[in-house]
C-alpha cells in the first residue's frame, strides 16, 4: 500500500504541476498543444511494454497495445511537427 | 543487490530524467517560439522511456514487429492527412491512446490482481481507457461527416441510456464483485458495456460542441495513462499521463469559459433544451450586397477586420481569403483576423487552417483584445461564423446563448456577412446581426465570394 500512496503523490503533484505550466496558452497553439499532448499519451506504449505474457490472450493484448499506442506516439508526434512548422511570424 | 533489481534501479533513473524532459517539453508547447523544440523534447522523452523500458522485455521481436506496424500506420496518416481533417485525425489518434490503455487493463485483470486497490485499478483504467476510445471514434465519426445522428433519433436515445449503464455497471464492478464473486464473465461484460458507454457518451453532443468534447477525451486519454501507470507501478507512465490530462482540461476549461457553458451543461444537456427561452423572432429587412459593391467599400476602408468560422472550413476559403488579405494590404489597408476560442470544431481551428494558407500568426487576435476598438473597424468581413459573433449574446438576457464572450463586429463601421443562406447557427438561435443597420449580406459560397473580390482587385 505504501507504494501506491507514493505513487498517488506523485499523480497529484504532476496534475497539478501541468495545470501551473499550460495554464495560458495562446489560441494559436491550442490545436498544437492538444495534439502534443495527445502524443504524450502514447506513453501507454512503455506500459504495453512491460505487460506479462503468460497466456495467449495476454500476448494478444500486449501486441495490440504496443501497436495502437505506437499509432498514437508516431501519428501524434509527426502531426504535431507538421502544424507547428506551419506557423509562421510576419 | 540482485542484476534484475540493477536494471530495474536504472530504468526508474532514466525515467526521472525522462519525465524532466516531458514537463520542459509541454511548457515549451506553450509558447510559439518554442513550440518546434518543446515538440522535439517530449519524443525525445518518449524515445528515451521507451527505449530504457525495451532492455528487458520479454519478447523483443514481437514488441518490435508491433511498434514497426504502428510506426508505419501512424506516419503515413500523419503525413498524408490534409490539413483541414486535422480534427478528426487527432480524434482518432487519442482513441488509439485509449485503446491500448484499455488493452493494458484487460491483460493486468487476466494477471490476477493481487490486491485491493489494484482491483479497484484494472476496472477503471479499463473504463476511461475504453471509454476514450470509443467516444473518440464517434468523434472522429462526427467531424470527418460519415457518422450523422440526430440528438433526437432512438439510437441516440438508446446509446445515451448505455452510458449510464455502463457507469453503474463499473461501480457494481468495483465493488460488489470482489466481495461476492458473481458466477458469470462480468468483467467481459464490464468491457462491453464501456464500449457502448463511450460511444453514448459522445454520441449526443453536437457539432458546434464539439472542441469540449475533443479536449475532454484528450484529457481523458492522460488520465488512463496515469491510471496504468499506478496499476504497472511505473512513474513515468503517471507523470506523462498526468500532463496530458491537466493540458486536456485546461483547454477544456478554455473552451467551456468562450461559451459561457458549464461542462456539465455542454456534455449532458445541450442547446436543445435551453433553447425554448429564445423569444426574438427578429424580422427585420437584411441588405444584401454585391461583389463589385463590396469591393468599392473595401477598396477604401483603411482597417479590416476578417472573423471565420466553420463555413469557411468548409468552403475551403482560406487560402483566397489569405489572397484578398495580401491585397488589402497592398492597397494599404491593415488586415487583421478576429479569432474565437470556439470558431470550428476543434481548439485552435481556425489558426490551423490560415496558418496553412500561410497567414502569419501574429496578425491574428483574440476577441478581447480587438473589441474595445471596434469601432476603428472599417470593415468586418464575417466568413461563414454565426454565433460568436451574434450580438443577442450581449444584448440579449433572454438568448439561450446570452453571456457568451463574442467578437462584437455590430461595433464596426461596417459588417459583411458571407453566408449561403439564411438559415441559424449551431446554437438554432437567429441572429439579430444580420438584420443591423451597418450590415450587409454577401450570399453565396465563400470561396467563389471572395475569390470575386479578389478578381476585382487585381483588375
Amino acid at each position: 500500500m505504501e507504494i501506491y500512496i507514493l505513487l498517488g503523490f506523485v499523480l497529484i503533484l504532476s496534475i497539478y504541476l501541468g495545470l501551473e505550466l499550460i495554464s495560458k496558452v495562446p489560441s494559436t497553439l491550442h490545436t498544437p498543444l492538444m495534439s502534443g499532448a495527445n502524443a504524450i499519451s502514447g506513453i501507454a506504449l512503455v506500459g504495453a511494454l512491460v505487460l506479462g505474457s503468460d497466456t495467449q490472450l495476454q500476448q494478444a493484448l500486449a501486441f495490440l497495445a504496443v501497436m495502437f499506442a505506437s499509432i498514437n506516439v508516431f501519428g501524434g508526434y509527426l502531426v504535431t511537427n507538421r502544424m507547428l512548422k506551419m506557423f509562421k511570424k510576419k | 543487490m540482485s542484476f534484475f533489481e540493477n536494471i530495474s534501479s536504472i530504468q526508474n533513473i532514466i525515467y526521472i530524467f525522462s519525465s524532466i524532459l516531458f514537463i520542459s517539453g509541454i511548457k515549451m508547447l506553450g509558447k510559439e517560439d518554442t513550440a518546434v523544440r518543446g515538440n522535439f523534447l517530449s519524443a525525445l522523452a518518449m524515445f528515451i522511456a521507451v527505449s530504457v523500458t525495451f532492455i528487458n522485455v520479454i519478447n523483443p521481436i514481437l514488441v518490435l514487429v508491433g511498434i514497426g506496424i504502428g510506426a508505419i500506420i501512424g506516419s503515413l496518416i500523419a503525413l498524408k492527412v490534409k490539413m483541414t481533417s486535422i480534427p478528426e485525425m487527432v480524434a482518432l489518434f487519442n482513441g488509439f491512446g485509449g485503446l491500448a490503455t484499455f488493452f493494458i487493463a484487460w491483460s493486468e485483470f487476466n494477471s490476477i490482481p493481487s490486491n485491493n486497490f489494484q482491483y479497484l485499478l484494472v476496472m477503471i483504467t479499463t473504463y476511461i481507457g475504453g471509454v476514450t476510445f470509443s467516444g473518440s471514434v464517434i468523434a472522429y465519426g462526427k467531424l470527418s461527416e460519415t457518422l450523422k445522428v440526430e440528438k433526437s433519433s432512438i439510437v441516440t436515445k438508446l446509446f445515451t441510456t448505455f452510458f449510464y449503464i455502463s457507469i453503474i455497471y463499473l461501480l457494481y464492478s468495483i465493488f460488489i464483485t470482489k466481495i461476492f464473486s458473481p458466477g458469470f464473465d462480468f468483467y467481459t461484460i464490464l468491457l462491453i458495456l464501456t464500449l457502448l458507454g463511450g460511444v453514448g457518451f459522445v454520441i449526443p453532443i453536437g457539432g458546434g460542441d464539439m472542441p469540449v468534447v475533443i479536449s475532454l477525451l484528450n484529457s481523458f486519454s492522460g488520465i488512463a495513462a496515469a491510471f496504468a501507470g499506478l496499476l504497472l507501478l511505473n512513474n513515468v507512465l503517471i507523470v506523462a499521463g498526468s500532463l496530458v490530462g491537466a493540458s486536456g482540461l485546461i483547454l477544456t476549461i478554455i473552451m467551456a469559459k468562450a461559451m459561457n457553458r458549464s461542462i456539465g451543461n455542454i456534455l449532458f444537456v445541450g442547446y436543445a433544451s435551453s433553447a425554448s427561452a429564445s423569444k426574438s423572432e427578429e424580422t427585420g429587412e437584411v441588405k444584401p450586397i454585391n461583389v463589385s459593391d463590396a469591393y468599392l467599400i473595401l477598396e477604401n476602408a483603411s482597417s479590416v477586420l476578417v472573423i471565420p468560422g466553420y463555413g469557411m472550413a468548409v468552403a475551403q476559403a482560406q487560402h483566397v481569403v489569405r489572397e484578398l488579405g495580401e491585397l488589402l494590404e497592398a492597397n494599404g489597408t491593415e488586415v487583421r483576423y478576429g479569432i474565437h476560442p470556439v470558431a470550428g470544431r476543434m481548439p485552435g481551428h481556425m489558426n490551423v487552417l490560415l496558418a496553412e494558407a500561410n497567414v502569419p500568426y501574429d496578425v491574428l487576435v483574440e476577441p478581447e483584445d480587438v473589441n474595445p476598438s471596434m469601432d476603428t473597424v472599417d470593415v468586418a468581413v464575417v466568413i461563414g461564423a454565426n454565433d460568436v459573433v451574434n450580438p443577442s449574446a450581449t444584448e440579449e438576457p433572454g438568448s439561450p446563448i446570452y453571456g457568451m464572450p463574442i467578437i462584437e463586429v455590430h461595433n464596426a463601421r461596417t459588417v459583411f456577412v458571407l453566408k449561403r443562406s439564411m438559415s441559424s447557427g449551431f446554437a438554432g438561435v437567429q441572429n439579430p446581426l444580420f438584420f443591423k443597420e451597418n450590415t450587409r449580406m454577401l450570399f453565396g459560397d465563400a470561396k467563389e465570394s471572395i475569390g470575386g473580390l479578389v478578381t476585382e482587385f487585381k483588375e
